[in-house]
């Protein structure tokens, strides 16, 4: 076996395991426990009164804001990781490119910033 | 280690051609299973600490029925939960809202598949060694946000809409922080295996002082501001109090949990638990040196590393467990302020910082 398969094929065996467990333990109750449904206990919990609409409603579009500032962050992330790990081989020119493209990074966070998209009252 | 094993049985048990993967596949499954019970049953005595700790904050005594000084108690909640009668709430969409607490229990369990816990002549203790084990774990713990979302989607009800929504946000939130501390601790290293940053922490101020190693030389010290920003972090992107909002029992009752009963429950409390272990054994294996002894010289080294390695991370979970008893909630825009406006500008200079010492300090 080469050497990729050799790394993530435990990976693979070990999800399966935890799924296993998982899963044993979902359907342990189902196959044990008592079920006795009634319309008052499979309702939707409120505060004491009936749902009187539907639960997947619009939402503040400030969580939106936060799922795509965090995917550019995270791209950003993604991309320092091969430049960390091989920091001791690039020189100044690795060094000097990095910091260039932080200080690009960094005006669009301060634009963002003065925009208000992280204020959240 | 477990390729020793798999030799071993090959020699004194050979078997056909045709067979030949059979055991790998019977040791692969033998250790995962071998870790994955251990560590639930590490966690069942974890969360009676746990409950322990916030008990003896609050001058209680904490559980103490079953077994002695409670020990049991954790089991004996597994045995309730088993037998209690699982509710899917009629407006639901039942195959989601079972799959939710599945995803959200398998992912963080899944973790543990790369994370080193000791090292000796046998090789490193872990299932599979992999060479990007940091990358690994990034991506597994965001995957921890699908459980979350498919909970409060599925229950379709407004409570857990709310919750997840918070939470999602909040632990991507917090995920961008810790991706960046992780990166100063991988220009100091320069590897992205996780047994490799823990022998990188063997030598470092101490060392280079003259003195044995020992715990001066982990890089909590030198990178001491992005140890604490990591811990905090952590706090945030498990959902642990002060940082617990999805589940602000005062406001939004239990967050994306509300509509769960029976084991579907436990396996998101049993997710959540498992995360924290994570990000302990995490910090362990960035900042306190993972198994490394505190010092590098009889008797301490005799000790095997998988001792000083559980002692550590029980050390950073008893902190997760102070935290919770003594510091208040914050509001959920002071969470996203420090989130966005204080740790990630803090992270992103720190990074900048570390690089800038190690390319002129001449360390690179």
């Amino acid at each position: 076996m080469n050497q990729l398969l050799l790394d993530y094929l435990p990976i693979v065996v070990f999800l399966g395991v935890g799924l296993f467990i998982g899963a044993a333990l979902l359907a342990a109750p189902f196959l044990i426990a008592v079920r006795n449904p009634d319309p008052e206990k499979v309702s939707a919990y409120e505060c004491g009164f009936n749902a009187f609409d539907d639960a997947r409603m619009k939402f503040d579009v400030r969580f939106y804001l936060v799922a795509i500032l965090f995917i550019i962050f995270d791209l950003e992330i993604a991309f320092l990781f091969p430049w960390a790990v091989a920091f001791k081989e690039i020189g100044a020119f690795g060094f000097w490119s990095m910091m260039i493209f932080l200080a690009v990074l960094t005006i669009g966070f301060i634009y963002e910033w003065r925009k208000g998209a992280l204020e959240w009252d | 280690m477990i390729n020793g094993v798999i030799e071993w049985l090959h020699a004194t048990l050979p078997l056909p051609g045709w067979a030949d993967w059979l055991w790998w596949l019977v040791v692969y499954v033998a250790a995962s299973l071998a870790v994955l019970l251990g560590l639930l049953v590490i966690i069942a005595f974890l969360l009676l600490m746990d409950r322990k700790v916030w008990a003896a904050v609050q001058m209680r005594r904490g559980p103490n029925v079953v077994g002695p000084f409670g020990l049991l108690q954790s089991f004996a909640d597994l045995l309730k939960f088993v037998f209690k009668e699982p509710l899917i709430p009629a407006g639901a969409d039942k195959a989601v809202f079972l799959l939710a607490p599945l995803a959200s229990a398998t992912f963080a369990l899944t973790a543990w598949a790369v994370i080193p816990v000791s090292e000796n002549s046998w090789g490193t203790w872990v299932v599979s060694n992999l060479n990007v084990g940091v990358l690994y774990l990034l991506a597994i713990s965001s995957l921890g946000v699908y459980g979350i979302i498919m909970g409060g989607w599925a229950s379709n009800s407004k409570y857990p809409f709310m919750g997840s929504l918070r939470s999602a946000a909040q632990m991507v939130s917090y995920e961008v922080s810790i991706g960046l501390v992780i990166i100063t601790v991988l220009l100091c290293v320069g590897s992205l295996n996780l047994a490799d940053i823990v022998n990188a922490q063997k030598t470092g101020i101490g060392t280079s002082a003259g003195l044995p190693g020992s715990a001066l030389d982990w890089h909590w010290l030198v990178l001491f501001p992005m140890f604490v920003v990591f811990f905090i972090s952590a706090l945030a992107e498990t959902n642990r109090p002060p940082f617990d909002l999805p589940e602000a029992e005062s406001e939004l009752v239990a967050g994306f949990m509300v509509e769960y009963a029976s084991t579907p429950y436990l396996l998101f409390m049993l997710g959540e638990y498992v995360a924290i272990v994570t990000m302990c054994a995490l910090t362990t294996i960035l900042f306190l040196g993972g198994w490394l002894p505190p010092i590098d010289v009889a008797p301490f080294n005799w000790v095997p590393g998988i001792f000083w390695f559980m002692a550590k991370a029980t050390f950073v979970f008893f902190m997760f467990a102070m935290v919770k008893a003594m510091v208040p909630r914050y509001r959920y825009d002071q969470l996203m302020r420090l989130g966005w406006k204080v740790f990630l500008p803090l992270s992103l200079v720190m990074v900048v910082l570390v690089a800038t010492v190690l390319h002129f300090g001449g360390l690179a």
